[in-house]
């Protein structure tokens, strides 16, 4: 399997927190990847430094390596926003820009200088398995959609810029366990075209889609391995505890 | 657009956003500037102590004279005065509206007291000259109502809002747990109000009124409109006042530039501004006190 | 018998706290009924569309009304852009330092400054130092500096109201940090800003001392409408046909007519700020 995202050496903290601690990491091409391990073990931290998103915080200072295939994903030749366009990320609350349906799809397509016509918002409708319940309210706000459906039109922004790697920081934390499961269902068909990476508390979650898991704790990557090998046979006790609901 | 005029772009817009920033420093600072200068400019021709503790203000006669200790007991009074009318009315407006008013009626006072704040204060001063000073002359049996009284009514009314507003807040923030102890051991509400929430509430409180006293200082148009502005050196609240700022606002229109007098001008309004700025101050401390408080 | 003074004396409690909110109430029946009452029967047609005439003692107070809408308009045009933008670098860009701090003391200082030294400040900056005389531009520039510490303070509680999260969602999408601000957090705080920014323009509107050495005139022929020359402004106008004007009580009507125009003029925008907060509350839930 080629590897598509990895990280090397990675170490993250901000001001005098240590937040991440030598991670070495990396994420297989057209293969859901979930991050699994305990509230603040600097899962989303490790999710967010793959699109930059730590550029926001002024003290976060981010040492090692991060490359999307051939490309160093902090070189200073590389804009920040072309790698968020080929690095596209689904954020744990559902957050529609305040704009139509239509206008949260083209938004990304119109800063980044790509067609935004009709068939590309559809295709990337479709895509999120939104279409066919929102063809006639395109021009409606898209706050007015439920929940789950806000959730699916956030991943349908993110399709939409065509990116190689989706990232999934907790997208069904907020919702019902019907709207989860539409989403767990577009998430498996998605990885047919783009690498996926999910951050996730549920273990079942985990389990249902996850080609292979990760789990960490305390910043450190603990373990990982092929999901249904990690949860029935795990090497590491800490990763047994967790996986068992020791603590957590 | 291009990367690198996008890029440009969000550049440019940093540095103009900051530059606003600048212009902020720059305002206070060319504010200070104007005050210190001209001040300074007058000191070269009255010493301060003069100036401060002088009994007569009478820069247009033979011989001038800048004492401003009038025009700072003036304002003194008539603050004073507000104060002694504002802060009951207020207090007891905002535990009114805090503890004991529903929540339509409080739908309804809120906006009220936001009217209140609304009303330019040269309408407030108008008010004064049609309403209240009639209405001081045939009570206390005087020519003209025009004199301290009038404007401490009118400064009351004005510096309400902002105490009943502030001091609302400070009431309503007090943690219900108090209450609940108080009410437990069978204390009444009334009870409760005095010994539990007020005292719970005080920097707050204090804060309120604070703001309120730097709102009455600086106010320009309703002691200039309905105080009669007579510099002479008050002895009741029945006798005509010339506040710090009916006195800029009145001499300034008529005194010629960058002569002795204009300088005494921005020298008053110097020591105005450090009074409001100590009064604001301390309005600030005491509701950072009070956050602080009751953020634990 | 115990229980009975008890309830008493709880009536007499609650009754002093409901006097003294309901003189606050009698404060503001006054101001409106003396104005209302004195002043309706001035207003017409031709007393807003009319120039004042023989005096000021006849006609109407269409010079002081255009005065102040454009004098408003100049407040508005400086104010606005330059405290908006304050406010974004305030809440977007700036770091936690001791310059930050220092320009947040400022503004809280700037707040607390009396209306009359901005005034001063008018006359030595804008009149004299950068020598635009007395005029519609210097009092309007004066008003935009005494607006500008509101205008940010709103619009950074505007801007605190908008979640990280949205911000987030244009940067995923490639968005630069200058267009997320004007695509995404600006749009998602308009209604919040627009609040502010009017009840800021009523307060600016209805000031009188920051315009008394900075342009207002007593009276001017026509209509104002130069920016380099003096003009007739609400306030103004009211404060000197009820204290300076040679016959004061004949021109008393006219007073209280100009200031119902006044209170008119400040309520309709405190009416606009209300109804688009309702309106952005509404959509909000």
């Amino acid at each position: 399997m080629k590897t598509k995202l990895f990280a090397e050496n990675l170490n993250i903290s901000f001001g005098a927190k240590q937040v991440l601690n030598n991670i070495n990491v990396n994420f297989a091409e057209n293969q859901i990847t979930a991050l699994i391990g305990p509230s603040g073990c600097g899962k989303s931290t490790l999710l967010r430094s793959f699109n930059r998103m730590h550029d926001l915080s002024p003290d976060a200072k981010i040492d090692g390596r991060l490359q999307l295939e051939e490309l160093d994903l902090y070189s200073k030749t590389v804009p920040v926003t072309e790698i968020r366009k080929r690095i596209g990320m689904v954020f744990q609350k559902a957050n529609p820009f305040p704009k139509s349906i239509y206008e949260n799809i083209a938004y990304g397509l119109k800063i980044n200088n790509l067609p935004h016509d009709k068939a590309v918002i559809e295709k990337a409708l479709r895509e999120a398995f939104l279409w066919e319940e929102v063809k006639n309210d395109l021009k409606m706000p898209a706050t007015r959609l439920s929940g789950g459906q806000q959730q699916r039109l956030c991943i349908a922004r993110a399709v939409a810029l065509r990116p190689e790697v989706i990232l999934m920081d907790e997208p069904c934390s907020a919702l019902d366990p019907v709207s989860t499961l539409k989403i767990e269902d577009l998430i498996t068909h998605l990885k047919e075209k783009y690498t996926i990476v999910i951050v996730t508390h549920n273990m079942q979650q985990a389990q249902r889609i996850a080609d292979k898991t990760v789990f960490m704790y305390l910043g450190e990557v603990k373990e990982e391995g092929p999901t249904a090998q990690l949860f029935r046979n795990p090497v590491n006790e800490m990763t047994a505890n967790y996986i068992n609901g020791h603590f957590g | 657009m291009k990367y690198k005029a996008r890029l440009s772009l969000d550049v440019v817009f940093k540095y103009i956003f900051k530059a606003t920033g600048f212009l902020v420093l720059a305002l206070l600072g060319g504010i200070l500037a104007m005050l210190i200068y001209n001040s300074f400019s007058f000191f070269l021709d009255v010493k301060p102590l003069d100036f401060i503790t002088g009994m007569e203000w009478n820069p247009t006669g033979k011989v001038p004279k800048y004492g401003m200790l009038p025009l700072i007991i003036s304002t003194t009074i008539v603050t004073f005065g507000a104060m002694i009318i504002a802060i009951p009315l207020g207090i007891g407006t905002a535990a009114f509206i805090a503890e004991y008013a529903s929540p339509r009626l409080k739908n309804i006072l809120k906006p009220t007291i936001e009217m209140l704040a609304a009303i330019p204060s040269v309408v407030i001063g108008f008010l004064g000259i049609v309403v209240v000073s009639p209405g001081i002359a045939s009570l206390a049996d005087l020519s003209n109502g025009l004199n301290a009284l009038n404007g401490a009514i009118l400064l009351a009314v004005m510096a309400l809002p902002t105490i009943i507003t502030v001091a609302e807040d400070a009431i309503h923030a007090v943690p219900k747990t108090y209450k609940e102890a108080s009410y437990g051991v069978g204390a009444t509400k009334w009870q409760t109000l005095l010994n539990v929430v007020i005292p719970a509430a005080a920097p707050g409180i204090i804060a309120a009124v604070m703001l309120g006293v730097g709102r009455a200082i600086g106010e320009t148009m309703t002691v200039l409109m309905a105080t009669g502005n007579a510099s002479i050196l008050p002895s009741s609240m029945f006798d005509s006042v010339k506040t710090m700022t009916a006195t800029i606002a009145i001499e300034m229109g008529e005194v010629p530039y960058q002569t002795t007098h204009y300088f005494a001008l921005y020298a008053i309004a110097t020591v105005l501004f450090i009074m409001t700025l100590g009064a604001n101050l301390l309005g600030e401390y005491f509701i950072n006190r009070f956050r602080k408080y009751h953020a634990q | 018998m115990r229980n009975k003074t008890f309830r008493f004396s709880s009536i007499i409690e609650w009754g002093t706290l409901l006097i003294s909110t309901l003189l606050v109430c009698f404060f503001l029946v006054v101001v409106l009924w003396e104005i209302i009452s004195k002043g309706s029967s001035v207003l017409s047609w031709d007393f807003v569309t009319q120039v004042p005439s023989e005096g000021m003692t006849k006609g109407g107070i269409i010079t002081p009304i255009i005065g102040t809408v454009l004098l408003t308009l100049i407040t508005s045009i400086f104010a606005i852009p330059f405290g908006v933008c304050c406010a974004i670098y305030l809440h977007e860009y700036a770091e936690d330092n001791w310059l930050t701090r220092t320009i947040r003391a400022s503004i809280r200082n700037l707040s607390g400054v009396p209306s009359i030294i901005y005034g001063l400040f008018g006359l030595a900056l804008f009149v004299q130092a950068l020598q635009f005389g007395t005029s519609l531009v210097a009092a309007g520039l004066t008003l935009g500096l005494l607006s500008l510490p509101y205008i940010i303070t709103t619009t950074e509680e505007a801007l605190m109201r908008i979640p990280n999260s949205t911000r987030e969602a244009a940067l995923a999408v490639g968005a630069t940090k200058f267009e997320t601000i004007k695509d995404v957090v600006l749009p998602s705080a308009m209604s919040g800003i627009l609040t502010g920014v009017v009840l800021t323009l009523s307060r600016a509107a209805g000031e009188t001392a920051p315009i008394l050495f900075t342009g207002a005139a007593f009276y001017i022929n026509g209509t104002s409408g130069f920016i380099n020359q003096e003009f007739m402004a609400l306030p103004y106008h009211l404060y000197m046909l009820s204290t300076q004007h040679q016959s004061i009580e004949e021109v008393r009507p006219i007073a209280y007519g100009t200031a119902l125009v006044l209170i008119i003029v400040v309520f309709l925008l405190n009416l606009t700020a209300f109804c688009i907060r309702y309106k952005y509350r509404k959509n909000e839930n």
